[in-house]
């Protein structure tokens, strides 16, 4: 190959870098707008503000658009690019992540929903579990970005197993925020409705969580080929 | 990674990195082969094995010795007078550079289709009974030459002209009745070097369908430089690679899914990317 073909090749391969980079900050910046909605959403519940609740339905759309502009970003460089290797599991991983900060987002929307529906009334106990489980989630959600972008393969080894076990401490403070609200359903049957508002959110940010783990398993996809879920391990190397 | 990093682009694979069968006898296999010519090296210990009936790609940057390992398997490399191999290639048990081997027969037996249709100044009939009738086989000679054309997806296309010359018909048609030549002597494996790199989108299409189709019963090596090719038709793919001194050697051999899904050397996930070339 000449140095006129190899200079050709390796711009061809820089532009395909420069857009590879486009689309990873395209998803930094979802990410922001998804933890953003997370923390207004709660925050809009515990200060009872309707307005700030309002604002973080209507932010949902842009969550949506910018989720819709990343899947076409990568079908345009799928088709175009015909990636393989370390290029196809990028983009798989880009175009599976936007799913899941999309989802987030629906969580954010619904938080703000319910704040909403709960209008002028306190909520049925002191918020102190749920923004608990709000910081945790929102946290595990920057550091599966943080593995996502690293494409290092120990490191979001690593992360993968410290946010599994992070997950576990906010499953169980969806228990117990289940278990306290019961028992003031049971202690007084007319907390029901208001109980279950709360049992709602809890849900939403148990979710987060959830989706959270689900980037950090993608990321592990990207730095490694190994498609894992949950505990479930599947080596894509063996056909 | 760049061109420039020689020491790294001159190594040999990681021995982790070429795939190994223990549960299954290869229909093909070479150890520890070299091949020069006039005293240059031009691919160094090359240890790979072929399963019957799979389609192994060669694929590497230009000059990595694709091509020049793929003629150690049928010696066609005996051809080229200051070609010399050093290493075995075993077929059938046996090694085909052993001293009683007849390199003839051998070439019947793995048979090759090369980058630009080379079919005879002769009736297509006459290509593909060409080989049969220089082994003794003039029985049922219709019947093979209709079975080879078949077998190479062109019959439909051609049957009709069977007299008319082989050089009449389009480029895609000469490569199938050129691959109908090769296997109306019932080869076990087939060496293809680039089959549709002369060719148009659609003839490229139907060799690539004729390459699946023929590995339920045959052996095909083939080199390409269509990555979407290899990840189209490969069940294994082979990466070469040479440094400055044009000695290619093999880096990684694994199934077609790890190769291009998560290359294991980091060289082979530069070439697939685009990133050397």
């Amino acid at each position: 190959m000449n140095e006129q073909q190899n200079s050709i090749l390796s711009k061809g391969r820089q532009e395909f870098d420069r857009e590879l980079g486009r689309l990873e900050a395209e998803l930094i910046l979802m990410s922001g707008l998804v933890e953003k909605a997370i923390f207004d959403a709660l925050q809009a519940l515990k200060n009872r503000d309707i307005d700030r609740s309002q604002k973080v339905i209507n932010e949902d759309d842009h969550i949506d658009q910018t989720e819709l502009e990343i899947e076409r970003y990568c079908i345009e460089l799928i088709r175009r690019q015909s990636p393989v290797a370390g290029d196809l599991r990028r983009i798989v991983a880009s175009l599976q992540i936007a799913g899941e900060l999309e989802r987030i987002g629906d969580y954010a929307e619904g938080i703000a929903k319910i704040s909403i529906t709960m209008g002028g009334q306190p909520p049925l106990k002191e918020l102190i579990d749920i923004p608990r489980m709000g910081d945790m989630a929102v946290s595990m959600l920057k550091r599966s970005l943080e593995a996502f972008i690293s494409r290092d393969a120990e490191f979001v080894r690593t992360l993968t197993v410290e946010l599994e076990s992070e997950d576990d401490e906010v499953d169980d403070l969806y228990t117990k925020v289940q278990g306290d609200l019961m028992e003031l359903v049971k202690s007084d049957p007319d907390n029901a409705e208001r109980a279950t508002y709360l049992m709602w959110v809890a849900h939403n940010v148990e979710r987060v969580a959830d989706r959270a783990m689900n980037i950090s398993e993608r990321a592990l996809f990207q730095a490694t080929g190994e498609l894992v879920s949950g505990t479930t391990m599947i080596d894509t190397n063996v056909d | 990674m760049t061109l420039n990093d020689t020491d790294l682009l001159s190594q040999a694979g990681s021995i982790e990195n070429i795939l190994r069968f223990d549960d299954i006898e290869p229909v093909l296999e070479s150890n520890d082969l070299s091949v020069a010519y006039g005293g240059q090296t031009a691919v160094s210990g090359v240890s790979l094995q072929v399963p019957k009936n799979s389609v192994v790609s060669l694929i590497g940057p230009s000059g990595c010795g694709k091509s020049t390992l793929l003629r150690c398997f049928n010696r066609m490399n005996d051809l080229i007078p200051s070609a010399s191999v050093k290493g075995t290639v075993n077929f059938d048990g046996q090694n085909i550079y052993g001293p009683e081997v007849d390199a003839t027969e051998i070439r019947f037996r793995i048979g090759m289709v090369f980058q630009r249709p080379n079919p005879f100044p002769k009736s297509i009939y006459e290509n593909v009974a060409f080989g049969p009738r220089i082994n003794g086989m003039t029985d049922d000679l219709d019947e093979v030459v209709e079975t080879s054309l078949r077998r190479a997806a062109v019959w439909d296309e051609v049957k009709d002209r069977l007299n008319d010359s082989g050089l009449s018909v389009s480029g895609g048609q000469q490569q199938r009745i050129c691959i109908a030549r090769a296997l109306a002597v019932n080869p076990e494996i087939v060496l293809m070097d680039e089959p549709a790199s002369a060719l148009d989108p659609i003839s490229t299409q139907a060799i690539e369908q004729l390459i699946k189709e023929l590995s339920s019963e045959v052996t095909i090596v083939i080199v390409t430089h269509n990555m979407q090719q290899a990840t189209r038709i490969s069940d294994y793919a082979a990466v070469m690679m040479a440094g400055e001194e044009r000695v290619g050697r093999l880096i990684e051999y694994g199934t077609n899914q790890q190769v291009f899904g998560n290359p294991k050397d980091k060289r082979t996930e530069a070439y697939v990317t685009g990133r050397i070339g």
